[in-house]
């Protein structure tokens, strides 16, 4: 008898494999042991299938994993009555809300409310998208907050879209030690930093909306990384308005070093173009340029803003509260408000043609202190560079999924 | 196929190869359930399928499992762990390769019971099975039930309160699948951790090799220093290293779960930058706790290593996973190799 069993079941398994591979949708609701039957979902996925949350709130104390390849997470909605919310407030383990460790994953139309550390983290999770999320830290800007909301990390072809970040204590959209990486259509609000895009390459931040952020959009590259040599980097067609909120990022960390009041920063990067963005009251300056400041020993590592085009950008009012040692001395010594385009003087390859004043720190060596600058304007003639910036474009199968 | 369908079929095989395996002589390790063999399950749902043990309590180990003891071993909220290695029939292990791993062969399993309690009072709360298939190793945890008779297979972890035999109640983690491989991947495999030739007993490799279950005991081996004998050991530096090695380089070496925070805390990493001295935070966020480096020499509370060992909330507290409790005599070599460093000039 036994035996009969164990055969048709056999039989029956054997009949699956050969079948071909056909996505099943698993769905799961909201309530008693909800978390369980996700994870286990997430756990069991086959490649190609769809796990779908139904609209409500889903309370978690543990992190959720993903490493199955091709898997869709799709939630009902990430805002209002009918969204999906992964809600971590009790969080007891784990450094982030969900991890994906897998390729090819989709995860769109749900919200990530209040995890512990991270938010939603990707790592090595090439072609990856994140569409329609929101991942926000409730009661606003906190120290205590996590550092990151979405958090795609050392992977290929990134699409970030159409989702809403609030309250990281580092950076709402963070993108690291990845390349071909698309971040548009977003909202990043009460940030330390709106998004950063962090020694990766090939990135294109277009047409996304951050405010009242520490910093609206950051291009960082630090040395000492698995990856160094960040650059060709586009960052247009965004409204970066009103990002005054005071830096509430915990100290250490490279984003604490973020006056308020900054637009868009450049650090050690190469071959960066703003263009078309509209820059609007950002009380420090809408666009600064800098090398990074600290002390490092990685001879791979570039420290300088080199080959930086500025153009076609509207700039309203701004830069009358730099918030850096100095920064009020410096103002008043040009007319009571720092102009739209700071840089230090160690950037090589700048070419602005938008027709705003360039205040130049006049800074002569990478590492220098502040205190050292010999504030001056700044002319186009010094330096022009003639870089040129490919489009990114991510595989067609990407787009393909978002039918 | 209805979506539940192709669940429900796999359901009913685990169950059918479950009944099969129950089928099977009691004594002696099922190494067709190891290997995920035809007709057995991908996830075999209870600890007993793989006949590891001869009594369904798990105490009394088949003939053929090689218990191991590692010289500084991983903390998890103190519990006490039973280690053992099963080879193929006629197998045996390999030394050599990078870090001294040893390498088993394809249809071996590593087996890790953890327990609280002495004697009578011992009690299994979880075993966790490392299956080298052929496809790659495999990594499953299993929960131990009140009555101590069966453990069943966790894919999704658990989380429990349990009291420590030091009367402290504790919320302990059972890891889920994934969880398991985050620890254990290395460039996106699944891969052990725990059998390094330098982190075993000469004593121990001799014994393997003397038996054939080891091919021949490796050129480095035995080098970590003895954990619990740390009172008499005079290198602190070869401690610190060694737990953080053990405790952390897991997941912060290239290639390992924490490999974007460029920090290398394995045991052979010489590069004093790479360990952290002296190496700003990149990704910490509060983790950070306001230090601006990971190891500040002399200076262990301006340090975010210490800071974030000593500290058991999530979010913070590293490692992240498996354990929800501080391992107070880890972080004292810690505070204490740090504070002996130089200060940087």
């Amino acid at each position: 008898m036994i035996r009969t069993v164990f055969a048709a079941a056999l039989l029956a398994t054997s009949a699956i494999a050969a079948a071909p591979v056909l996505a099943d949708n698993h769905t799961i609701a909201p309530g008693e042991g909800a978390a369980q039957r996700l994870q286990e979902a997430l756990i069991l996925a086959e490649p190609g299938d769809t796990i779908t949350l139904e609209a409500g709130r889903y309370a978690l104390t543990d992190g959720l994993s993903l490493d199955v390849e091709g898997v869709t997470i799709r939630g009902a909605g990430m805002e209002g009555e009918g969204a999906s919310v992964l809600d971590f407030t009790n969080q007891q383990g784990a450094g982030e809300g969900l991890l994906v460790t897998s390729d090819n994953v989709t995860l769109r139309d749900f919200a990530v409310e209040n995890a512990k550390g991270d938010g939603i983290k990707s790592k090595g999770a090439d072609n990856i998208i994140y569409h329609g999320l929101r991942v926000e830290w409730t009661a606003g800007p906190k120290a205590t907050n996590g550092a990151y909301g979405i958090y795609p990390v050392e992977s290929s072809n990134v699409l970030v879209q159409d989702s809403y970040v609030r309250g990281a204590s580092d950076a709402g959209i963070y993108v690291g030690q990845s390349e071909n990486i698309i971040v548009r259509r977003n909202r990043v609000v009460e940030n330390v930093a709106g998004i950063e895009i962090e020694n990766s390459n090939h990135a294109e931040v277009t047409e996304n909306l951050a405010t009242r952020n520490t910093g609206g959009i950051l291009v960082f590259d630090l040395p000492g990384l698995p990856r160094v040599g960040g650059g060709d980097v586009l960052v247009a067609r965004n409204a970066v308005i009103d990002n005054n909120t005071d830096n509430f990022a915990p100290e250490g960390n490279i984003v604490a070093s973020v006056p308020a009041g900054t637009g868009v920063m450049v650090m050690a990067n190469t071959n960066v173009q703003i263009f078309d963005n509209a820059l609007i009251n950002n009380d420090t300056s809408h666009v600064m340029l800098i090398a990074y400041t600290q002390e490092y020993s990685d001879d791979r590592y570039q420290p300088r803003a080199v080959d930086v085009a500025i153009g076609g950008n509207v700039y309203s009012s701004g830069g009358t509260k730099p918030d850096f040692p100095g920064g009020d001395t410096l103002a008043a010594a040009v007319g009571g408000k720092l102009p739209p385009i700071l840089v230090d003087g160690l950037q090589q390859g700048l070419t602005v043609t938008d027709e705003v004043p360039v205040l130049s720190l006049g800074l002569t060596r990478v590492g220098q202190q502040l205190a050292e600058a010999s504030p001056q304007p700044w002319s186009q003639a010094d330096e022009v560079s003639s870089r040129q910036l490919a489009a990114v474009s991510l595989p067609e199968d990407m787009e393909a999924r978002l039918q | 196929m209805t979506p539940g369908f192709r669940w429900l079929a796999g359901a009913a095989a685990l169950l059918s190869a479950s009944i099969a395996a129950s089928a099977l002589p009691p004594s002696g390790v099922n190494h067709a359930v190891i290997l995920g063999e035809e007709g057995s399950p991908r996830f075999p749902r209870q600890l007993s399928d793989y006949g590891f043990f001869r009594d369904a309590r798990g105490r009394e180990p088949a003939a053929n499992l090689i218990p191991y003891e590692l010289n500084t071993a991983l903390f998890s909220d103190g519990a006490d762990k039973l280690r053992y290695i099963v080879l193929p029939d006629g197998a045996s292990m390999r030394g050599g390769s990078e870090g001294g791993l040893l390498d088993l062969p394809v249809g071996s399993a590593i087996i890790k019971t953890f327990a609280f309690g002495e004697g009578e009072d011992q009690r299994y709360i979880e075993t966790r099975v490392l299956l080298h298939r052929a496809d790659g190793w495999l990594a499953l945890p299993y929960m131990w039930n009140e009555e101590q008779t069966e453990a069943r297979l966790a894919l999704v972890g658990a989380r429990m309160e349990l009291t420590r035999p030091d009367g402290r109640t504790i919320s302990y983690q059972i890891p889920n699948k994934n969880q398991c491989k985050n620890c254990h991947q290395l460039n996106d495999a699944v891969t052990p951790i725990g059998p390094k030739a330098r982190n075993l007993s000469r004593d121990w490799l001799d014994a393997q090799a003397a038996s054939g279950r080891l091919e021949a005991v490796p050129a480095v081996h035995d080098t970590v220093p003895h954990w619990e004998a740390r009172a008499d050991s005079a290198d602190l530096d070869a401690l610190a290293r060694g737990y953080l090695d053990v405790n952390c380089a897991h997941c912060h070496q290239p290639g390992g779960s924490a490999s974007n925070s460029g920090l290398d805390l394995r045991w052979e990493q010489g590069d004093p930058h790479a360990i952290g001295i002296g190496k700003p935070p990149v990704a910490a966020g509060r983790g950070a706790g306001g230090h601006k480096v990971s190891i500040a020499p002399g200076d262990p509370d301006a340090s975010i290593l210490v800071y974030r060992m000593s500290s058991a909330e999530p979010g913070v507290a590293m490692p992240e996973l498996g354990r929800s409790t501080n391992d107070d005599e880890g972080v004292a070599v810690i505070r204490d190799w740090v504070e002996n460093m130089e200060p940087a000039s």
